[in-house]
């Protein structure tokens, strides 16, 4: 054997003038990396995020910005002030007392759902940007379970889950489907059935099947008692199974990535799809096998949105932006079932807080959604977060790509 | 070499010729929908009036008056002709023509039902589709410009949002121009925000460009709520007006959609023949486009492929914030959140359905204007279909297109990969 | 007047490529470089064109120092560079592929596509390489797109051209026209450094010839006073067999069959044009062709990933024309495919999860739904020892293994399981040459176990020492079946070219 490689070194010669064809989105959004990076990275993200958020509040503070050509100081003190009330309330509304915690728990349940939705597509190489549309056709499947058949409870919400999953996978398969079989780019066809999904259920709100009665208002039904999630702590603390049933599925997707069999096909496919296809693998189907369990995935979320908070019922935005904040959760959690589940109690964090925030300390609650999108750049960018705090880089420096519109590979 | 022999010769059609197929029947499909929904099922003596002109030209009001019975009978004969050819032989280019026809017809005949015995004003719904189409052609453009050096650019959304909020408080404080100027520097700063994350970083393209979506989104509504409720003079921005180019105006059809409308409408139309000249003709093209194409071969003779991308990224920047400009300053003039509602994303498929060319970007913007138009007449017209549905129309378009439809259309050669210095 | 490169330091991660290097070559002069894959020719070549930086050591031209921070600087001090993998961009003409970078136009900008035009046509003629200046390239033989290269290099006034392995591409008929080409640049004061790995070829047409080795220049020799032998010793270090070990073949039982194929190529051009042969068990038959003449879809045709449009193919007797790759893989067909790192690889995944990517599915590895990493890193652990795979652990990712070793992992994956029919397409690319004879010697050990092989090779040496039978593929036919003890490789190349025997 050749003398030379006592141990194994990189082919110098072999530079090819394109880029390799190797993982693809997998790289950006974490994937590979390990649970030290997943932990550190995100945490120094919302610090940094939070950092950033204080200007926000501090800059468009009128009152104070009015005074600060007068009184400089007192302008200053009044903007630092209006932070530290702010931010104060943002951590006494999330872990503050126990209904405090109960509410972050609450606020998480489902954006670990939703966040899973995306880790899991990640995984496979595809963004399953239409998160939020998965949720609605989930919840209304839901609604319709749980306002057409009557059931006890203990049969009456398996069943409207599954209901919900099924139509959520379906609605996300739509845009697997497109994929496997022309290549449709995913982000865009799951953005416009975002947008088809908002008109089809605002459509199905007016009908009579679905419609309260006696109102005019596109607004469902109320569930009957059947079919609400039961609360776990009983009393004033919201949170119900709905909790369980995201940490169920956390495992559940544990399970399914690094120890089931199609798992592996998931993330061989999600790395290269070309050398998937060579070993065997239907990548097709496996691209709308991901994109159903995704869509499955959100469709529980929806479903919780609708049974497992009052008004028990289906309102227009009722899904809110738990779709898009699902997408930070994906990439603050690295992609890991474990990083999701803390990055969704973080954000649950953020949600709790931020209403406390918002009542107390009069801060709308989008500054929430700027941190978050802060996060995303922070995390989006690793060299960025590792330039800022001088933090080493991994053993593996990853690289980036994307597999663009699909036209020729 | 001998051959076993035994051999099955099964020949399987090209995607060429089952994309063919597959539009042959949906037009025989359709041709038969028009006969019966628009031909049989119809009073015989129903007639629909289509005005071809606006009541302020010239010349005012002239209507043209169409049996729908007949015109569907027509359009049905002609669907059923082109599927039919489709069904037998076809080619590639035949097929795009014949679908688009096929649609255009369709579209008419439609029309003439839905309008059935009112008048209907087919001028106005042409100007709305030049209207209409302007921030997807906009949109695409500068996804072109983006993506000729293969920079993939999802943020559109967000920049055209952006640049919209900042004309509009800019406009509102500091009158029309300041709105202009506001919103081209925010487009250009998000282009360069957008270039830094994914050159410098090499940061995913799709992902930089979400952020960007989601960035802004959050940061408009937030300050929307907080600042402009406060302060709600700061939301009501002056409007251009429309700009009539004399004689061209008076030309009765085509005078109403594209000699009659605010400056914006003729700087997109420059803009598409500068595009065009400029990539095609220039130096500067040659070299953008060598970037997108094979960026290794453009640094071995010498060319800067970062500041290249970084240049052209930015333009496309300036571009969205054009749109903006547009959308704030001629269209509405008070900023709501999330105002755009996915025409950014309506511009990428534009862009890929114009097959990267900025000619094909007008033709396909003024596709998906007629769709928003459509959807916006049929809402008017009282149609028995749901305005949901109407609404959808756009969107199920641009799955349609992206869908391959139209065709499959080849990107530069490097979209969306970060480019390696070694 | 000369180019020198002296006392050159480069150092990459975890390696040194190159140790201090000196080389030079004067004008109207040929110098051969010559290495193995993963010498370290191209890195130096590299830093001649600008694109790497020496950690030491300077290069001079004509006895002044260069600072080369670019390629814009090597092209200002007159260095040209003719690169493995052309710099050419597919979708544009002949003429804007040769001016980009130096474009003749207004001062507006306005391109001037007529003096673009016109200064092909003078180079053209001026050193007599046919060509046509609007053509696509992506529509033009290889051979000819090297033509284009060598055109782009000259309109920049080049006083040096580097070579890099250019005849990697050609057919034997194409080699001798390039020597042509580059023996009239010499005559024309040019300085040349030929890099390649074939000995032949430096032997042939150098003026003299330097020995590349890890890193190291090893030797300098004049080609007249030296063997083939002699300079393979010096590039690898120790004396090899340039002849693989085999005996004659004893062929039996028809195992693949590919009855009058046709398929598409991604263009929808006919790439797979009527295609028939027969491939029998205990025989190695090679297919030789220059890359780009329908071999890359024939294969991916005859493996499932490729539908066929018309025509067949049997294995074993069972007609498997529209099975899928897994089904290929059931009934015992071994694929080693052409691009290692795109299709025969998952470069994240670890050692052992590639060494299971065809069998995860199945028992032991795989128990109803759920995977037993156990197994797997046991039959893993069992392979690389088997197949002296040079990796820390069988954990790693498959990234991190130089291209021999994750050659042999593929090798490995395929070959241990229960094997009918072999099908190798350019099976020892660029790696270096332990692994190169390892491979050809198990792949011969599996023909003579009785096992099919169907080799597929842009390197005619390659599919000449493997082959019991020779078979070339021209644009999308089989255009002649040749013996390679008997038929020489003018004769394979012509028909290689299109010519008829």
């Amino acid at each position: 054997m050749s003398e030379s490689a006592g141990f194994p070194t990189p082919n110098l010669d072999e530079i090819s003038p394109q880029e390799q064809p190797s993982n693809f989105l997998a790289r950006a959004t974490g994937v590979g990396s390990g649970v030290v990076q997943a932990l550190l990275v995100p945490t120094l993200a919302l610090l940094v995020a939070l950092i950033f958020g204080a200007i926000i509040i501090a800059l468009t503070d009128i009152d104070a910005l009015v005074l600060l050509r007068e009184d400089t100081l007192g302008a200053l003190g009044q903007m630092a002030e209006g932070v530290w009330v702010a931010y104060r309330s943002l951590f006494l509304g999330a872990f503050g007392s126990i209904y405090a915690l109960s509410e972050t728990l609450f606020a998480a349940t489902p954006l670990i759902l939703a966040g899973l939705a995306l880790a899991l597509g990640f995984r496979a190489g595809l963004f399953n940007i239409g998160v939020n549309g998965q949720m609605i056709i989930g919840g209304m499947a839901a609604i319709w379970v749980g306002l057409h058949v009557q059931l006890p409870a203990i049969l009456h919400i398996p069943l409207a889950l599954v209901a919900a999953i099924l139509a959520g996978a379906v609605w996300a398969g739509i845009a697997g489907l497109l994929k496997a079989r022309t290549g449709a780019h995913e982000v865009i066809t799951t953005i416009m059935l975002n947008f088809i999904a908002l008109f089809f259920v605002e459509f199905l709100l007016k009908t009579p099947v679905f419609q309260e009665p006696g109102r005019n208002n596109p607004l469902s039904e109320m569930l009957p008692v059947s079919a609400r999630f039961p609360k776990i702590f009983g009393g004033d603390y919201r949170v119900t199974i709905g909790l369980l049933i995201a940490l169920a599925v956390v495992y559940f997707v544990g399970w399914l990535l690094f120890r089931s069999t199609i798992g592996f096909e998931f993330r061989a496919v999600g790395y290269n799809p070309t050398a998937g296809r060579y070993a065997g693998m239907k990548v097709a189907w496996l691209y709308i096998l991901v994109m159903g369990v995704s869509g499955g995935l959100a469709g529980i979320a929806g479903a919780n949105q609708v049974m497992g908070l009052p008004p028990y019922q289906v309102t227009q935005g009722f899904a809110g932006s738990i779709g898009f904040d699902a997408i930070a959760l994906a990439l603050l959690g690295r992609s890991h079932p474990l990083g999701v589940l803390w990055a969704g109690l973080l954000f649950g964090a953020l949600k709790a807080g931020g209403r406390l925030m918002q009542a107390a300390a009069q801060i709308p609650l989008e500054l929430v959604v700027v941190v978050q999108a802060l996060i995303i750049v922070l995390i989006a960018a690793p060299e960025l977060v590792r330039a800022i705090f001088r933090v080493p880089p991994p053993e593996k420096e990853p690289t980036q790509l994307t597999r663009g519109w699909g036209g020729k590979r | 070499m001998t051959a076993i022999s035994t051999t099955q010769v099964t020949i399987r059609a090209t995607p060429e010729q089952r994309r063919a197929r597959v539009v042959g029947v949906i037009l025989v499909v359709l041709a038969a929908f028009v006969f019966w929904a628009f031909g049989l099922n119809v009073m015989g003596d129903l007639n629909a009036i289509f005005l071809i002109t606006l009541p302020t030209d010239r010349f005012a009001n002239i209507g043209w008056e169409i049996n729908t019975r007949t015109l569907a009978y027509i359009v049905a004969g002609i669907l059923a002709f082109l599927g039919g050819m489709q069904l037998w032989r076809s080619s590639e280019k035949r097929t795009n023509s014949a679908l688009a026809i096929g649609l255009v017809l369709f579209a008419f005949s439609f029309l003439a039902w839905a309008a059935g015995g009112k008048s209907f004003s087919l001028v106005g719904m042409l100007r709305s589709t030049v209207i209409l189409s302007v921030p997807v052609t906009i949109g695409a453009l500068s996804g072109i410009m983006c993506e000729r050096v293969a920079v993939i650019n999802i943020g559109i959304e967000g920049q055209l949002l952006a640049s919209a909020f900042a004309a509009t408080i800019l406009g509102s404080a500091f009158g029309l121009w300041a709105g202009v100027i506001g919103a081209l520097v925010v487009g250009a700063l998000l282009g360069a925000f957008l270039a830094w994350l994914s050159i410098r970083f090499r940061v995913d393209q799709i992902i930089s460009g979400v952020v960007i979506n989601i960035f802004t989104l959050g940061l408009t509504s937030f300050l929307a709520t907080r600042v402009l409720a406060q302060a709600p003079d700061l939301n009501s921005a002056p409007q251009f007006g429309a700009i009539t180019i004399p004689i061209l105006a008076d030309i009765p059809l085509l005078g109403a959609m594209f000699f009659n409308h605010n400056w914006f409408v003729y700087v997109m139309l420059l803009l598409v023949v500068i595009l065009h000249l400029g990539f095609f003709y220039t130096r500067w093209g040659l070299r953008s486009r060598s970037v997108g194409e094979h960026p290794r071969a453009a640094d071995t003779v010498g060319i800067n492929v970062f500041s290249t991308r970084y240049r052209n990224v930015i333009l496309g920047g300036l571009i969205a914030g054009f749109g903006g400009a547009f959308l704030s300053l001629s269209q509405v003039s008070r900023f709501e959140e999330n105002m755009t509602a996915g025409i950014g994303f309506i511009g990428l498929a534009a862009m890929i359905f114009g097959r990267w060319m900025p000619f094909g970007a007008l033709a396909a913007g003024l596709v998906f204007g007629f769709a928003r138009a459509l959807q916006q007449k049929l809402g008017i017209l009282a149609t028995p279909i749901p305005s949901e549905f109407l609404l959808m129309t756009p969107y199920l378009v641009t799955i349609v297109v992206v869908a391959g439809l139209a065709g499959r259309a080849t990107p530069p050669a490097a979209d969306g990969v970060p480019y390696e210095k070694q | 007047m000369s180019l020198e490169l002296k006392g050159i330091m480069k150092r990459f991660p975890g390696v040194l490529a190159c140790d201090n290097v000196e080389l030079h070559v004067e004008t109207g002069e040929i110098l051969a470089l010559l290495g193995e894959n993963g010498a370290g020719k191209t890195t130096l070549m590299n830093i001649l064109y600008g694109l790497y930086t020496p950690d030491q050591g300077e290069v001079f031209v004509d006895g002044k120092p260069l600072q080369l921070s670019s390629p814009a600087d090597s092209i200002a001090a007159g260095i040209g560079m003719v690169h493995q993998h052309f710099m050419l961009v597919p979708v544009f003409t002949v003429t804007e592929n040769v001016i980009l970078g130096m474009e003749p136009a207004n001062s507006l900008g306005w391109l001037d596509k007529k003096a673009g035009s016109q200064i092909v046509k003078d180079i053209s003629r001026r050193y007599n390489l046919e060509i046509d200046p609007e053509a696509l390239i992506e529509d033009l033989p290889v051979g000819v797109q090297q033509r284009v290269e060598i055109i782009k290099v000259l309109s920049r006034e080049a006083r040096y051209l580097v070579f890099d392995e250019p005849t990697s591409v050609l057919t034997p008929q194409e080699v001798e026209e390039f020597f042509r080409i580059v023996k009239g640049l010499r005559e024309d004061g040019k300085g040349i450094i030929f890099i390649s790995h074939k000995l032949n070829e430096a032997l042939e047409i150098a003026d003299r010839i330097v020995v590349i080795r890890d890193g190291k220049i090893v030797d300098e020799v004049s080609p007249e006073q030296v063997t083939k032998e002699q300079l393979a010793e010096l590039m690898v270090g120790r004396p090899i067999e340039l002849v693989v070990q085999k005996e004659m073949a004893e062929a039996k039982d028809k195992v693949l069959v590919v009855n009058d194929l046709v398929a598409l190529d991604d263009r929808d051009h006919r790439a797979v044009d009527g295609v028939s042969f027969e491939v029998r068990a205990g025989e190695i038959v090679g297919i030789a062709g220059v890359q780009g003449n329908g071999q890359t879809e024939l294969i991916d045709t005859i493996m499932g990933i490729r539908m066929p449009l018309a025509g067949s193919v049997f294995i074993g007797g069972q007609e498997v024309t529209h099975v899928s790759p897994r089904d290929l893989h059931r009934i015992g067909v071994a694929h080693v495919p052409e691009d290692r790192q795109a299709s025969g690889l998952v470069v994240d995944f670890t050692v052992t999860e590639n060494m299971i990517l065809d069998n995860y599915y199945v028992r032991p590895y795989s128990k109803s739904i759920q995977m037993d990493w156990r197994k797997a890193e046991e039959a893993a652990e069992r392979l690389v020892e088997e197949y002296d795979i040079r990796t820390p652990s069988a954990e790693v990712q498959v990234s991190t293994l130089s291209g021999g070793n994750q050659q042999k992992v593929i090798v490995a994956r395929e070959f241990d399981r229960d094997v009918k029919l072999i099908v190798a397409s350019q099976p020892t690319r660029g790696i270096d040459v332990g692994s190169i004879e390892y491979i050809h010697n198990r792949i011969v050990e599996e023909r003579d176990k009785g096992v099919a092989v169907l080799i597929v090779s842009s390197e005619l040496d390659e599919v000449m020492a493997l082959s019991d039978r020779v078979l070339v593929i021209y644009r999308g036919k089989i255009v002649g079946e040749f013996d390679p003890v008997k038929d020489s490789t003018t004769d394979i190349g012509l028909a290689m070219l299109g010519g008829s025997k």
